[in-house]
């Protein structure tokens, strides 16, 4: 795997040798303040049901809904040098609940069955124009009750005179996973309970799990009606990387918590190939290739036709196809043998096919939506579908001012 | 351990092929700065591919996070 991934930096490297930039014309920029540039709002709506629940150990509801609200502000100015310099602040919150979670307890008596999540991020590019180079950073940090993350991030991109641009960017996270385990795996006298009824715990305890990535890419114009990029990330996983709630019942009929080797690398490679067909349709191309150090292979394709209707209102069906080999550590309710290494009846890692549907509304008027300032509005549905009998729907909502 | 060395190989032809595509002067890509030709994802995907990085196995290579956040794994 190793030598794999040498080899791919190292192609990849002897492209990015290859190619140099011709200087473009940087008379349209002058220098100017960092100011505001535009404001997104993303909102979505999910929800879902299953009945092969991991904190069961492969079987009970898996009914979960997900409101999801970011809002991201962009602010772009023009240094001395005229590089363009780009700040973009996000934060997101999100309200989920989870039938499962109340299974936590042995009865199924477990008092929380939501949570929050709160994520910001800060990101910041510069672009020198005249050398086609692109440098940029990026912070993230996200908590929910039982898991923190705070990541960071460094990338390079630079464009070849052939209408190509290569880029490079280095991602690292670093989580802290609360141990919640089930109750019967808690120690007694380890919970409190208040007048109210409220359970109380005085200290979880936590445990590390580091991500770090690596990721190429490279896209292309080929021609005046179509461009492509190559997408492959190295991603090298360790620490904790299981969750402390998920059960598994061997054979015998006896449970235990779901136990994972502590490292794993994957190695997604992705194409993506965008048409302009005629003047009023565009189709989106994507396909990806995934393998991991835990035996788990996947394919990914999909393919998105825009209808442009007018030059500001598009309708865009699109369908998604999955298909994943189960990972070699997964097996399903009360199959495991006590004897095995690592086991898990988590169905994210189960083989199974999935197949996502939809369609998206998009209206962008030059002179704005009811309003100047509010320049693009686009909504977009989708229903997913597993082998594995799990059924979701999502909902999202994106709104644009400038 | 073919199977994926020819994969390499597929996309390695892929991207060195790529280059030597037609010439497209900057007057000439009005079809290719359209915003629907845009090859990341859009900002409305967002949630869908988060909530499919966590019911299904496999992540990453679409221009998205690749780690972090999100206990339910």
């Amino acid at each position: 795997m190793k030598r794999i991934c040498l080899t791919v930096i190292g192609l990849f490297l002897l492209f990015v040798h290859g190619f140099s930039q011709a200087a473009p014309d940087t008379s349209t920029y002058k220098p100017r303040k960092l100011t505001f540039d535009e404001a997104n709002l993303v909102s979505s709506y999910y929800i879902q049901n299953g009945d092969h629940s991991a904190i069961r150990g492969g079987i009970g509801s898996e009914h979960v809904t997900d409101l999801a609200n970011g809002i991201e502000l962009k602010f772009v100015g023009v240094d001395a040098k005229l590089r363009k310099n780009s700040l973009t602040a996000g934060l997101g919150v999100d309200h989920h609940t989870a039938a499962s979670q109340a299974w936590i307890s042995k009865t199924g008596a477990s008092r929380r069955t939501d949570g929050m999540r709160l994520y910001p991020s800060l990101d910041w590019t510069r672009e020198n124009e005249t050398k086609g180079s692109t440098i940029g950073g990026g912070l993230y940090y996200s908590n929910e009750f039982n898991y923190q993350s705070a990541g960071l991030n460094a990338s390079v991109s630079q464009k070849t005179k052939n209408n190509g641009e290569f880029g490079v960017k280095v991602s690292a996270y670093l989580d802290q996973v609360k141990l919640i385990f089930p109750s019967e795996f808690e120690p007694a006298g380890a919970y409190t309970v208040r007048a109210n009824g409220e359970e109380r715990h005085p200290d979880y305890g936590s445990s590390g799990r580091q991500t770090y990535t690596a990721s190429l890419s490279f896209t292309q114009v080929i021609n005046k009606r179509m461009q492509g990029a190559v997408l492959l990330d190295l991603v090298d996983q360790q620490g904790y990387l299981g969750l402390p709630f998920h059960r598994v019942y061997f054979t015998n009929g006896v449970d235990s918590v779901e136990k994972l080797p502590n490292h794993r690398f994957k190695l997604p490679v992705g194409l993506r190939l965008n048409y302009f067909l005629g003047d009023n349709v565009i189709l989106r191309g994507y396909y990806r290739y995934y393998t991991d150090s835990w035996g788990l292979h996947s394919h990914t394709a999909s393919l998105e036709a825009t209808l442009k209707v007018t030059p500001f209102f598009s309708l865009t069906p699109f369908y998604r196809y999955y298909v994943q080999t189960a990972a070699d550590y997964f097996a399903p309710y009360a199959t495991h043998v006590v004897a095995d290494t690592y086991y898990t009846s988590n169905y994210a890692l189960a083989g199974f096919t999935s197949h996502y549907f939809g369609g998206g509304v998009r209206l962008a008027p030059p002179k704005g939506i009811f309003d100047k300032h509010w320049k693009m509005l686009e909504i977009r549905y989708g229903h997913y579908t597993q082998t594995t009998d799990l059924v979701s729907d999502v909902i999202s909502l994106n709104l644009q001012f400038k | 351990m073919r199977k994926k060395k020819r994969w390499l190989i597929v996309v390695s032809l892929f991207a060195a092929l790529l280059p030597a595509c037609a010439p497209v002067k900057e007057y000439q890509k009005n079809r290719l700065n359209d915003s629907e030709m845009s090859l990341s994802s859009r900002k409305v995907e967002k949630n869908e591919l988060n909530f499919q990085s966590y019911r299904e196995g496999s992540s990453g290579a679409n221009g998205g996070k690749t780690g972090g956040g999100c206990g339910c794994n």
